[in-house]
């Protein structure tokens, strides 16, 4: 029986590397594995994803295997079916000893794979990380998705046009004590005294990201504030739990819903026009980036340093930040237009 | 030998008694709470009570956890406890949503009994260690708790079930209202009618409490212990896999994270609702109540306007008062019992 498990084992390891041997002989490139001596046409890029087989990333990557495209490289794709902090380890060492001229990453952990891609760094692969940083010292440059300053600006200009400037509207956030949503709570504070006199913010609530909990509070809000236009919701789980509580109430149509969240999670609300559009980032934009990044550096076009800007085909010119940052830009707005292109 | 009554025979017609009986109930007193909290919220907001919406939500709210606290008060009765209710949720609330993806078409009477028989498979696992394993059911069903999620962790990922995934029909369940009462609620009634006849009036409903109160005497009774444990445990997860049904239709997104710490909130609404944490006594009735009682003071405290830490600390109060009252009263009726003893 042992031995059975093992030798099946080895046959799907077996298996495996050859068909990263065969992945990586179509895209190897003969000469080129150094840092700024390879030309956009014969780079090899690999692009890791957290976990395959996950609509997000199929989405990025979508969008990088187009840049990679568009400057003639190879492209390929590799990753764990798992997100596990150190499942993406095997295939950064593959992909160095490939002699790819650039790994595209999404760190499943900060730390976990840094030994890996430093060792990869070393042998001259660029090493772009987006989506999910790891450590700045493990990569050659981050592309960003959103700030904090972009994704407070998009939810305070939908709601604002949504609601025509002027009314009530309220926040349904995650926990009271979740770090990010309460600085992007801060800066719409601070947009909306700045700019948005006629917008009164009424109340802060808090749906612990639970469904349940966001069902009350939603219910709370609509109840307490009879004027109320809009409800801004900062994270995925309360915009779903406050849409679909509006949906099939008696406030549908009165009061709108907007915020962040995904496509695939919105679509039901949107196309009944319980919600007319929100915000989140777009990932295939972001694999795009990612993988003209990944060019800007394996073709020593940038060295990662702060002020050094770059090409990204159609979504033209690029800066590098502090850190080797590389901000997308303001968060995508999905409405019934669009929504139907997007699956994630 | 003579059988000698402890307490005098009471001299009060049929009629006369049941009214008594009723009047000084645990579960009268339970009632009472939750009037006091309606009327409460409602002097704040009548729309609490005097609006389609608000009436729809103080029925529809605890219709699920009402099914969850009537399967814990059947496991608790039989000097049991059933940790697992929450994670069986979240896996049959998953699967509700997959069987609609992967099976387009599926009749939606096919899913709730699929649900239904998975959930009692699931709690047929737990029956069977607990019974023939001689493991205490805390430290069964707390392993099988994480094992569960563990089950809907692997298997969901980071990926959701979203509203658009399931059919709208079937989405219409979760808020669908017949003379103003919502479907669920009625599902919840049905169960909980059915439940209480079954304790009540049967003679396997009657072991159960012959069970749980003195293990060892009905043992040596003869009662088939192990069979109606194995019972209860079934009917638990049964109910639990009946509940992730109505779970996916009120809510109409299930994340990996569905149900999480629910198994708390049913085994605290029967101990609110009188059911003694040590079996024997209690009725399914009151584990119905005490979830009436939870859910709307959970919806209530944020239309008082009471801080969020202070929500969870009522419950807890709640809690901790429902036990101090039964200690009290089972103090006091030992002691009437050996008053009684002693004069005869």
């Amino acid at each position: 029986m042992k031995r059975n498990i093992f030798s099946a084992r080895a046959a799907l390891t077996a298996a495996g590397m050859a068909a990263v041997l065969v992945l990586s002989a179509c895209g190897g490139d003969e000469n080129g594995n150094g840092n700024g001596d390879a030309e956009g046409d014969d780079l090899s890029i690999t692009f890791i994803p957290k976990n395959l087989g996950n609509p997000y990333f199929d989405t990025s990557n979508t969008g990088g295997e187009d840049a990679v495209n568009e400057f003639g490289g190879e492209f390929s794709e590799v990753g764990p079916q798992e997100d596990t902090p150190d499942g993406q380890v095997q295939y950064i060492n593959t992909a160095a000893q490939q002699g790819e001229d650039a790994i595209v990453i999404s760190g499943s952990d900060p730390s976990a794979p840094c030994d890996a891609l430093n060792e990869a760094r070393e042998v001259g692969a660029a090493v772009v990380t987006f989506d999910s940083d790891t450590g700045p010292d493990c990569r050659d440059v981050f592309v960003n998705q959103a700030d904090a300053q972009g994704i407070a600006q998009a939810q305070v200009d939908m709601v604002a046009e949504q609601i025509d400037g002027e009314g009530q509207i309220a926040i349904l956030s995650a926990s009271a004590n979740a770090t990010n949503q309460n600085q992007w709570i801060e800066l719409m504070e601070e947009e909306l005294d700045a700019n948005h006199p006629d917008i009164e913010l009424v109340e802060i609530a808090y749906g612990d990201d639970d469904d349940q909990r966001s069902f009350d509070q939603t219910a709370a809000l609509l109840q307490t504030h009879s004027d109320l236009d809009a409800i801004v919701s900062p994270t995925t789980v309360g915009i779903a739990a406050a849409a679909r509580y509006i949906s099939d109430s008696d406030y549908a149509g009165e009061v709108l819903v907007t915020g962040l969240g995904t496509p695939n999670q919105m679509r039901e609300y949107v196309e009944d026009g319980t919600v007319e559009a929100f915000a989140l980032w777009n990932p295939e934009d972001l694999g795009y980036l990612a993988g003209w990044a990944a060019h800007a550096v394996a073709t020593g076009e940038i060295s990662g340093e702060e002020g050094d800007t770059f090409e990204a085909g159609r979504l033209g010119e690029y800066t590098v930040g502090e850190d080797g940052e590389i901000l997308l830009g303001d968060p995508f707005v999905f409405d019934s237009e669009n929504i139907d292109d997007f699956d994630f | 030998m003579s059988t000698v009554a402890l307490s005098k025979p009471s001299h009060m017609r049929n009629a006369q008694r049941f009214a008594k009986n009723v009047v000084t109930s645990r579960e009268m007193a339970i009632v009472l709470v939750i009037l006091a909290v309606i009327a409460t919220a409602t002097s704040l907001n009548q729309n609490f009570l005097f609006s389609s919406q608000g009436w729809r939500d103080l029925l529809l709210t605890p219709s699920i956890l009402m099914v969850l606290a009537i399967g814990s008060a059947i496991v608790i009765v039989t000097r049991n406890v059933d940790l697992s209710v929450g994670s069986t949720l979240a896996i049959t609330a998953y699967m509700t949503g997959r069987l609609f993806i992967d099976f387009p078409g599926i009749p939606i009477i096919g899913v709730i009994l699929i649900g239904v028989a998975v959930g009692a498979g699931l709690g047929l696992i737990n029956g069977l260690l607990v019974a023939f394993g001689k493991v205490p059911a805390l430290v069964v069903t707390l392993g099988t708790m994480y094992i569960y999620r563990g089950v809907v962790l692997t298997w969901a990922g980071s990926d959701r079930i979203n509203a658009s995934d399931m059919p709208r029909e079937f989405l219409n369940l979760g808020t669908m209202q017949i003379a103003t009462i919502p479907l669920l609620t009625i599902a919840a009634v049905v169960v909980l009618i059915a439940a209480v006849y079954w304790l009540n009036s049967t003679r396997s409903g009657r072991e159960m409490y012959a069970i749980g109160s003195n293990p060892e005497a009905a043992t040596l009774y003869g009662l088939p212990s192990t069979k109606r444990i194995i019972v209860a445990f079934v009917i638990g997860g049964a109910l639990a896999g009946l509940a992730g049904v109505m779970y996916a239709a009120r809510y109409g997104t299930v994340s990996a994270g569905a149900g999480m710490t629910w198994e708390l909130n049913a085994i605290g609404a029967a101990v609110i609702g009188g059911v003694a944490i040590f079996g024997g006594s209690g009725t399914v009735w009151g584990a119905a109540l005490g979830a009436i009682l939870l859910m709307t003071i959970n919806r209530t405290l944020p239309i008082m306007g009471v801080p969020d830490f202070w929500q969870r600390a009522v419950v807890g109060a709640l809690i901790i008062g429902a036990i101090v009252l039964d200690r009290y009263l089972a103090a006091r009726q030992t002691r009437k019992l050996q008053e009684a003893r002693d004069e005869t």
